[in-house]
């Protein structure tokens, strides 16, 4: 794997670029790290073992909050899901061998410009728009300057002092497990800016695992540079301090993924890096206006890492308060450990760094229209919190409201079957049921099963008009999710069709005492309320799926009088 | 204190006789009055292959021969493209001129390309060790545009490393010679360029002009030098130096050859977002034979003469020379009047932050990871500092110091940003003057030539030989830079130029002006005495 690896960077290089292998014999960056960051991690590592007891036994975060506050702000880079990257016409495709997708532009040589992919400024004005939030008729981009490895001009082509877009909020829901209720979160900034390369680093000549700018602390002696991902363009969003809890904070990223996907700007893969999360927390005394010392935390690959590791820096910082040892509490970077569910110290922050901003020199100014603002206004598809507001008015409850708005394929199809007129509550139920558990068993999304829309609501409306009874319903609805068709041809092919039974009680009784005389004489004879209900009971739990429709009548009816 | 401190001596105003010249010129340059005006090499390149006068192949070999028996002394490329690529496509042309297949406007012209401009079959080292033997993968736009077209690149011209300087003494490779005195710098920083147009080692050059790396050395060597608007040309594959200032710039011994060259060279770049979309003018169409000419050709014509450049600082000798130019354009029919620019000595240290701002931004690609020398530390700062520290040369290193102090936190605003701001007043007050005058006239340089050495260990002198040049860049004009007389110095005099600044994007009017001014001026021959001898073109 590691000489693969180590060979296909090479030999990319040669078939791209002879000339680079003159100039620097191999793609690769030697170089030993032992850096000062290193023992500084090793270091806290112990610290936290000694001073911090482990999750299990520290107490609920309710209970640590008791006399705390915790300020979260979350600065998100959301990687453009463009056909090219930012500046230059490569592709970007995750997973891609090392340096198969780079040329002279995200490469950095000498003589190479940037020229704006305009894609950027089109998915950057939906953000904005869809984060309500004032656009920068006129801005620009700005080069941010630091050495490091992964980023080949020397400086990150970014936007500074004017943001494309500022000032704006977002509505989120919160999950009902967790208490639910309505947030507004600000947004300070969203601006448009380049990612990074990558450093393949080997341990033991071990090259499949990866690092980033993150793990500084892993010492190695030979690295390796990957600039597939160098150009590819970032949205960076920054919030207001405005989260409390981990909870809030992770539910701010799940609403920016679920955005950024409504929007079709980006697949928003945390996993994959297209969706990044840092934190900023600090912690303060309730009442006390003045912010804690703030501390940053990365590498949070989900959202419940996110909530995760704010809980336990909350913690910490609580206790660190509370034993009147707040002043180590440092403004510093720490890394979130996912194995360990810890967070540990990174790098300790001196003051400012210095990036020396500065206009970039290579591209003109960003100038939208208002014209054009508008037109994407209006090719804007409902977002979540739009169509959240209206599937509450439809009467659905804010558990399904929630799950339906989650994937907006999942939104889509659920709109497309209650556009062909299927009951709201039912076609909510068969996706968040049976549909669900089956997208789940199969690992399939909403697109890649064979049900259609339209046949759900034929579904429904057929089970609904008694023509089929649910248990056959779900056998259609599992044929339908495999195999496609439509329900009427299944109900015909498999010769599902059960008696029509009139809908009322009297004029049904005759002819369906051919058929089930005794029940229904049963039934006839009942007097009391209570035989009533009791016989609707039996006929739910027994025999219901054998005719439905009719059935369901007497039972309702049953609960009815039973009721009166 | 910028003079070379000679008695002041007009040589030669465009109405006195050959006799002045003679002393210059020893033999076969001809003393006549009727000195013939530069031809277009480019023109008569392509007449003598069409009519099949000549071969491609003969043309490559007599400039190769000549390229080669004068490098010794001149130093003025870096690397020379082997003989046999330059005659193979060489005689692809001639072949297809023979089977009368159509060849382009270049076709069989000689082009020297500076090393700072990328070209994909030779080194492209901008003059610096960070970049010895490094060879891009592609072909800068110029370079595509001039082959495609038919031109052959003969080699990549010296420079002082990535442009900064002003002498080509700051090449960490060679130091190139001035043509008309091999003591003298042939200014910088495309000193090779101009050095090997001047001295016939190629047809035209490409250079490229920060704050004046074109138009000085074009009058240090006595040649054509046209700064053309920023965003006429494309900087695809130009190595940055500073990238709101850097244009490339055109090399002739006519001004027919550099109108050409630009025209070539010109236009939208799909690859540079700061390249313009405005249409490029068929520039040759400006270039009127002599004969056709009435006798106040420039009737009309506003000339503006920038009264602050003509003040101390500048040598009188060059003063006078200058002027006239001036009056020879004057009884073409110009109107001439002098124009203040008051914000002219604000441009040099406006540029000096601005360019060196930029540049420190630019040059950090060159951190050892990829190019250059890596010198192997024991954490990543040392590997950066110490590659950087052998790589570089000391005038590269201070300017990126100086850029690196402008733009940090706490001093942004003191240099980088007032720095901005002057130079929105000089391209205002450039507008103001250009509204009132077709031209600005100003010498290219304080100066002529002066001793290789003489200013190396002077960096502010070598600084202020900028004056005359920088604010043309900082307010993105075009600029001509013809030869127009001699002062004393060397074997035969030190050729002197004058420029002519236009509005953006008015090249044209400055290559009309040019060509007829320079078919008009008679008497001087700016082939130098190197040379002479074996150019009868």
């Amino acid at each position: 794997m590691a000489l693969t690896l180590f060979r296909g960077l090479r030999s990319n290089c040669f078939r791209l670029y002879p000339s680079l292998y003159v100039a620097r014999k191999h793609g690769v960056f030697y170089c030993s790290m032992t850096s000062a960051e290193g023992q500084t991690a090793t270091q806290e590592k112990q610290q936290t073992q000694l001073k911090s007891s482990p999750r299990k036994e520290s107490p609920k975060i309710e209970e640590v909050l008791k006399n705390y506050e915790a300020v979260i702000g979350i600065e998100t880079h959301v990687q453009l899901a463009t056909l090219t990257k930012a500046f230059c016409s490569c592709p970007y495709n995750y997973g891609a061998q090392p340096n198969t997708s780079i040329c002279p532009i995200c490469m950095g040589l000498p003589g190479a410009l940037p020229v704006l992919n305009s894609k950027v400024i089109e998915s950057a004005v939906k953000v904005g728009l869809a984060l309500n939030c004032k656009l920068s008729l006129s801005s620009k981009f700005d080069r941010k300057q630091y050495f490091y490895p992964d980023l080949p001009k020397g400086y990150q082509i970014s936007q500074f002092d004017i943001p494309i877009a500022s000032d704006g909020y977002v509505d989120i829901d919160l999950p009902v497990e967790f208490g639910g209720g309505h947030r507004k979160f600000g947004i300070t900034r969203v601006h448009m800016e380049e990612d990074a390369g990558k450093l393949l680093h080997t341990g033991n000549g071990n090259f499949s695992q990866e690092i980033t700018i993150l793990s500084y602390k892993i010492i190695c002696s030979l690295l390796l540079v990957d600039l597939n991902r160098a150009g590819v363009p970032l949205l960076e969003i920054v919030s207001e301090p405005d989260m409390r809890t981990g909870v809030e904070a992770a539910e701010y990223a799940a609403e920016l993924q679920r955005l950024v996907r409504y929007l079709g700007v980006s697949n928003g893969n945390m996993q994959e890096g297209s969706l990044r999360c840092d934190v900023n927390i600090s912690v303060r005394p309730i009442g006390q206006l003045e912010f804690g010392t703030k501390v940053e935390i990365k590498n949070l690959n989900s959202f419940s890492s996110v909530g995760r590791a704010i809980d336990f820096e909350i913690s910490r910082q609580v206790k660190l308060h509370s034993q009147g040892q707040a002043d180590q509490i440092v403004q510093e970077t720490r890394l979130w450990e996912e194995g360990a569910q810890k967070t540990v110290t990174m790098r300790k922050k001196e003051g400012l760094s210095d990036y020396r901003y500065f206009p970039e020199p290579d591209l003109p100014g960003v100038i939208l229209s208002e014209e054009y603002i508008n037109e994407i206004r209006e090719s804007l598809p409902e977002l979540p919190e739009m169509k959240r507001r209206r599937y509450e008015k439809l009467g659905l409850s804010m558990q399904d409201v929630l799950f339906l708005t989650n994937d907006i394929n999942v939104a889509a199809f659920f709109d497309a079957t209650i556009a062909t007129g299927a009951d709201v509550k039912l076609a909510a139920n068969w996706i968040m049921g049976d549909i669900a558990a089956y997208m789940n068993n199969e690992k399939l999304s909403v697109n890649d099963i064979k049900l259609t829309p339209q046949e759900l609501g034929e579904l429904i409306a057929s089970i609904k008009g008694g023509t089929i009874s649910g248990k056959i319903g779900k056998e259609i609805l599992l044929e339908l999710m495999a195999k496609g068709g439509t329900v009427k041809g299944l109900i015909k092919e498999k010769d599902l069709v059960q008696a029509k039974m009139p809908s009322s009680r009297k004029v049904m009784v005759p002819k369906v005492k051919v058929k089930l005389p005794s029940i229904l004489q049963m039934y006839l004879r009942l007097t009391t309320k209570r035989q009533i209900f009791r016989f609707g009971y039996v006929l739910k739990v027994g025999i219901g799926e054998v005719i439905p429709a009719f059935f369901q009548k007497i039972y309702l009816h049953s609960l009815n009088l039973a009721a009166n | 204190m910028l003079s070379s401190a000679q008695t002041p001596r007009l040589l030669r105003s465009p109405t006195t006789t050959t006799t002045t010249l003679k002393c210059f010129h020893s033999s076969p340059i001809p003393t006549s009055a009727s000195t013939p005006p530069p031809p277009s090499q480019i023109l008569t390149t392509r007449k003598s292959l069409l009519s099949r006068q000549t071969s491609a192949v003969d043309l490559a070999k007599s400039f190769l021969h000549r390229l080669r028996r004068h490098e010794p002394q001149l130093s003025s490329f870096l690397h020379v493209s082997p003989d046999e690529t330059v005659l193979k496509q060489a005689e692809e042309l001639d072949n297809k001129i023979k089977n009368n297949e159509e060849v382009g406007p270049l076709a069989g012209v000689l082009v020297g390309v500076k090393d700072n401009i990328c070209t994909y079959d030779m080194p492209s080292t901008a003059g610096s060790r960070l970049l010895e033997n490094y060879r891009p993968p592609f072909d800068a736009t110029v370079v595509r545009k001039l082959r495609e077209r038919g031109a052959i690149v003969v080699g990549k011209t010296n420079l002082d490393e990535f442009g900064m300087g002003s002498t080509t003494e700051g090449s960490a490779y060679q130091v190139t010679a001035n043509p008309w005195d091999l003591a003298r710098v042939p200014g910088g920083s495309s000193g090779g360029s101009a050095s090997a147009v001047s001295a016939r080692q190629c047809m035209v050059a490409l250079g490229s002009d920060t704050g004046g790396s074109v138009r000085q050395p074009a009058s240090f060597c006595g040649v054509v030098g046209l700064k053309p608007t920023y965003g006429r040309v494309s900087r695809y594959g130009l190595v940055a130096y500073a990238s709101s200032l850097d244009v490339i710039g055109c090399f002739g011994s006519s001004v027919a050859d550099a109108g050409i060259l630009l025209h070539t060279v010109s236009g939208h770049d799909k690859f540079d977002a700061t390249s313009s979309k405005r249409e490029v003018p068929n520039y040759a169409s400006q270039f009127v034979p002599i004969d056709y000419l009435e006798s106040k050709p420039l009737k009309g014509l506003r000339v503006g003469v920038i009264r602050e450049t003509f003040e101390d600082g500048v040598d009188s000798e060059v003063i006078s020379t200058v002027r006239d130019a001036v009056s020879h354009l004057e009884e073409l029919g110009c109107t001439v009047s002098e124009v203040s620019l008051p914000s002219y000595s604000l441009g040099l240290p406006a540029y000096y932050i601005l360019a060196s701002s930029e540049s420190s931004s630019n040059l950090s690609r060159y951190d050892g990871v990829r190019y250059g020398n890596q010198v192997f530390g024991d954490e990543l700062n040392s590997l950066y500092g110490d590659s950087r520290a052998q790589g570089f040369g000391s005038e590269v290193k201070m300017r990126i110091l100086m850029g690196t102090y402008a733009l940090s936190a706490g001093y942004y605003d003191a240099y980088y940003k007032r720095a901005q701001q002057v130079r929105t007043i000089i391209r205002n007050s450039f507008k103001d003057a250009l509204d009132k005058n077709d031209i600005l006239i100003s010498p290219a340089a304080p100066s002529v030539a002066y001793k290789i050495g003489e200013k190396k260990n002077d960096p502010l002198a070598m600084y202020a030989g900028d004056i005359m040049t920088v604010n043309v860049n900082l307010a993105g004009l075009p600029a001509l830079v013809l030869p127009c007389g001699f002062v004393e110095g060397g074997s035969a005099g030190l050729p002197v130029g004058f420029q002519m600044i236009g509005a953006a994007f008015d090249e044209e009017k400055l290559l009309k002006i040019g060509h007829i001014f320079e078919q008009t001026l008679q008497g001087y021959s700016f082939v130098p005495p190197l040379v002479a001898d074996e150019w009868t073109c």
